[in-house]
């Protein structure tokens, strides 16, 4: 096996043989199995007595006859169910987490302690604004403390997550040159893009033009100049892009973008990269989205909720959506009059719940703090991937920012396919990296260690990643057929496409 | 920093093996002018005490949080949180996982999920339901762009007025960029405040692409669904029943039943605390088939290598990662832990609970109508309604601040939404609300005259 550029040996790395739950029944049945006629969860206060019931008071036009098949368990059943399901989840806090473009980084508790304070938990979305100040306020310093982080001159907190947050953009930009009587049609966005851009544009109402990177993974200001028309609208660029990698004509990309008319979105889901060390504001950015739920640390939910904040230069803040704050003689209140406003893309106020979260989690840190995570983040993805080199090259010359994007001629030699290493990194307790993402690189892993994770924990890694790269050469079999140690083999995903059984059904008696 | 377990010891060692001398030489590439201006200047960073000191400071200043007897609804609902479900989805085994790409490491999430689309099927009586949107107005205009897609030489939408605002405007966005299709405004009737049936029928000609309604709707007023459904089916087009109290759905008859073609809706009130709106659950359930043109994620079950029953997510093919510009929708993070909380919430509540529990919902807010009847308070509509209802006062604004003044947040007012309802406030009764409250409120809105 190769050892040029080895560190330290590979250190006798064997991954668990037995299942790691072997106490945990392997499959926990579905909750609607676990039911019993008759059986409940809860104890309502009883009724007046005398008093008419509710199904009695719509009539039987209006209700239903029965929950057909929903399901009857005690409270403890229920709990203990979840809890057994919970069993069967890899999470950051658990496990390595290095999934790209994702930011698994540690999920400070205390963030989620005082999300659930009664003043943030119970207040109601209209309840009078001399009543929810603090709210307010919240919304205000984090509103200020992400001006200051990004560059920009305006945030908005109102998108759900990073792919509203990119519609939401786009549909300001889209106002913007409505405003000026242009009817912009194109947006350019790089082939290494996420696929969410794509998408947005064209609920957008926007054509998509690919701009092809080059060779080493960047822009080309010149590809730019090509594409750059008079039908450009604004172009969406990823920085650090998708490889992890800094635009380094990101500036002069800006400047072209600008004398033809048309605006510079960064989509910030590489925040993590950037903090301390550019602001998307100074870039030329006119629309920056950020994702609250990657860079600023608020828990993933196995897939949301997040906070998709946009920030925007001045000229376009007429634009933002939703309501906005604004501060009065008495104090803030939401200022529902703007005639130039794209509207609303959900109700109330944003994520709240993500907001606390995120704001908790900035003033922790502070400004050097953040600074620190993301260099700290730096110098972790290097590290992973110099560690690597000899047997997962980097696909670029270039440092890495957050994350890197590592190649492998394994297939060809071996078979052994970029999923299948991803299987077997489980069988380390391993959760793998992005894989196949981007497309412009033939069986990427992309790897984002993140700020928060121990060398210790980064050096268990690189030794795991380099033993599938020698049972993939002397053993490729046992890679093939991972995960050997999980509750459940392989599982069968062409399958659950071909014949889609999407929810529980009773059988006929 | 607490959360960064590196020592300076250990960055050296790490930038030695990279083979830099520091961190600035690996960012020596990022432009000059950008580094120099980069620095971010915010306070430094605290303790976690002084953190929590800062953040309860601020939860203190919300009042309207815990000292007052509130009324509030109007789309966002009030109910009793069971301690399982926190206890469940503060799990970090939950909570700090990401979207089930790797089905061997997510089949806690990827089960959780598909019980949710079970649950979510069962109450609307639909086919499929996705693993969550982001709220119910996002979910509704979701609903409506599948809908386009379903019958694209269609060219109006008719939503009616008694639809949430926010949701109207929701929907008003998502369509804005979209040429060629015509919103309609559908009216309620003043005195029922249900859908207006004959404006309904002057629409629905053969450009009527799809009908959206609240079920029940802004006002709670539950919806003749069934004979707008065949109204709209005569003439070819579809119907998005929409509800933001998903409680309701225990109780009434399934828009599914009714003939729905798409069901959206809101699932705060299964767990999930108001939390000055969002994040909410966002819900939506079809035919199957319309499967391929639905938004969002779906979990499946299938099989592993072994056999055994496996879940994982499928037909991704419809989705944004795999389909770029040609996707059914962008959405990409969802609100997965909210929905594994109604998953909890409603296997807690369970097959009777849930209609228990719908059921005392009606009756409190019937209670609260009695208790204002018997003061002379009278309800702005006359159509059955579940828990919300609009209620006539001669002074609504004075009202509002005066029951305030004794602590009561005793609704929403109309007017700013509704200008031909300046008379209205919305009352929401839930079963958080005790008795003796309702027939506080009444007194003292009573007093307010």
């Amino acid at each position: 096996m190769a050892t040029a550029g080895r560190i330290t040996p590979i250190v006798a790395m064997k991954p668990k043989t037995e299942p790691t739950t072997a106490t945990q029944p392997t499959q926990v049945p579905l909750i609607f199995e676990l039911s019993s006629e008759g059986r409940r969860g809860t104890d309502l206060e009883a009724r007046t007595a005398g008093s008419k019931s509710g199904a009695e008071i719509l009539g039987s036009e209006l209700c239903r006859t029965d929950l057909a098949g929903f399901p009857e368990l005690s409270e403890p059943q229920v709990l203990r169910h979840f809890l057994r399901l919970s069993q069967a989840n890899f999470a950051q806090a658990l496990q390595f987490y290095p999934l790209g473009s994702c930011t698994m980084k540690y999920n400070p508790v205390v963030n989620d302690e005082m999300a659930a304070l009664e003043g943030f938990a119970s207040i109601h979305p209209l309840t009078p604004a001399h009543l929810a100040q603090g709210a307010f306020e919240l919304m205000a310093r984090l509103e200020a403390a992400l001006v200051e982080i990004t560059g920009m001159d305006a945030i908005s907190l109102h998108p759900a997550a990073g792919a509203q947050g990119e519609l939401t953009g786009l549909l300001v930009m889209r106002a913007y040159h409505r405003k000026r009587g242009e009817n912009r049609h194109q947006v350019i966005i790089p082939d290494t893009a996420h696929g969410t851009n794509p998408a947005s544009c064209t609920l957008a109402g926007f054509e998509v033009l690919v701009a092809r990177s080059n060779s080493r993974g960047f822009l080309d200001a010149e590809e730019v100049r090509r594409l750059a028309g008079p039908d450009v609208a604004a172009m969406m660029v990823t920085n650090p892009n998708t490889l992890g990698l800094f635009e380094p004509e990101i500036c002069e990309i800006a400047h072209i973008l600008h004398a033809q008319g048309a605006l510079l979105y960064i989509d910030g889901a590489n925040m993590n990269a950037l903090m301390g060390v550019a602001k998307p504001g100074h870039m030329g950015a006119d629309v920056v989205q950020l994702n609250l739920h990657k860079t600023f640390s608020t828990p993933h939910g196995g897939g949301g909720p997040g906070a998709g904040p946009i920030g925007v230069k001045q000229v376009l803040e007429p634009f933002l959506p939703g309501p906005r704050l604004r501060h009065a003689e008495r104090g803030w209140v939401f200022d529902e009059s703007r005639p130039d406003s794209i509207g609303r893309l959900r109700s109330f106020h944003g994520n709240f719940g993500m907001l606390v979260r995120a704001y908790t989690y900035i003033l922790a840190l502070g400004g050097d703090g953040l600074a620190d995570a993301s260099r700290n983040a730096i110098v972790a993805a290097n590290y992973v991937r110099k560690r690597l080199e000899h047997c997962f090259p980097s696909a670029s010359p270039q440092p890495s920012m957050h994350e890197c994007v590592l190649e492998h001629d394994l297939e060809s030699r071996t078979g052994v396919s970029t999923l299948e290493i991803a299987k077997r990194l489980l069988d380390f307790g391993i959760h793998p990296p992005t894989i196949y993402f981007p497309l412009v690189v033939k069986g990427a892993l992309m790897i984002e260690p993140t700020e928060t994770e121990s060398k210790e924990v980064l050096d268990h890694f690189i030794s795991a990643m380099e033993c599938i790269h020698d049972e993939a050469l002397n053993d490729p079999q046992t890679v093939k057929n991972a995960p050997h140690t999980l509750r459940l083999s392989r599982v069968d995903e062409a399958e659950a496409a071909r014949r889609p059984i999407l929810r529980w059904q009773a059988k006929p008696d | 920093m607490r959360f960064i377990p590196h020592t300076a010891a250990q960055v050296a060692a790490m930038l030695e093996t990279i083979e830099v001398a520091n961190v600035t030489d690996l960012i020596s590439h990022v432009p000059a002018r950008l580094r120099e201006l980069a620095e971010i200047k915010l306070d430094p960073g605290r303790s976690e005490a002084e953190v929590v000191s800062e953040l309860r400071a601020l939860a203190a200043r919300n009042q309207g949080a815990s000292d007052y007897t509130s009324f509030l609804g109007g789309g966002y609902n009030r109910h009793y949180i069971p301690a399982a479900v926190r206890a469940v989805t503060s799990r970090a085994e939950f909570a700090t996982s990401y979207t089930p790409y790797q089905a061997e490491a997510s089949q806690g999430t990827t089960q959780a999920i598909f019980e949710f689309q079970t649950l979510i099927t069962q109450l609307t009586a639909m086919d499929v339901a996705n693993a969550s949107m982001y709220d119910g107005a996002s979910a509704t205009a979701e609903a409506v762009l599948m809908a386009r897609r379903l019958k694209p030489k269609r060219k109006t939408i008719a939503v009616s007025r008694a639809l949430w605002p926010d949701y109207r405007d929701t929907i008003r966005t998502y369509l804005s960029a979209l040429n060629g299709i015509e919103i309609l405004e559908l009216p309620f009737d003043d005195q029922t405040g249900t859908v207006d049936l004959g404006a309904l029928t002057d629409m629905a000609g053969e450009e009527l692409l799809c009908v959206v309604l609240g079920y029940p709707n802004v006002f709670g007023v539950i919806e003749p669904l069934r004979t707008a459904i065949e109204i709209a089916h005569r003439a070819g087009a579809l119907v998005v029943s929409a509800t933001a109290e998903a409680l309701s759905l225990g109780l009434l008859k399934a828009p599914g039943e009714l003939g729905a073609d798409i069901v959206a809706g809101e699932g705060q009130s299964f767990g999930l605390a108001v939390e000055f709106g969002g994040p909410g659950l966002g819900f939506l359930a079809a035919r199957t088939e319309h499967l391929r043109q639905m938004p969002g994620r779906l979990v499946g079950q299938t099989r592993d290598r072994d056999g055994r029953r496996a879940f994982c997510l499928t037909l991704a093919t419809r989705e944004q990662h795999i389909r770029r510009e040609r996707a059914t929708s962008n959405i990409c993070t969802n609100h997965s832990l909210c929905a594994l909380a109604a998953t909890v919430y409603l296997s807690l509540m369970g097959r009777q609970g849930l209609r228990e529990l719908a059921e005392r919902n009606v009756e409190l807010a019937h209670e609260a109508i009695d208790a204002l009847a018997a003061r002379g308070l009278r309800r702005r509509f006359s159509g059955p309604i579940f828990n919300e209802f609009a209620l006539s006062l001669p002074h609504p604004v004075d009202a509002l601040a005066w029951a305030e003044q004794r602590r009561i947040l005793a609704g929403i007012a109309l007017q700013p939404q509704y200008p031909e309802l300046g008379d209205s406030i919305l009352i929401s009764v839930t079963e958080v609300n005790r008795g003796a409250e309702l027939h506080r409120l009444a007194a003292v809105l009573a007093e307010a005259r």
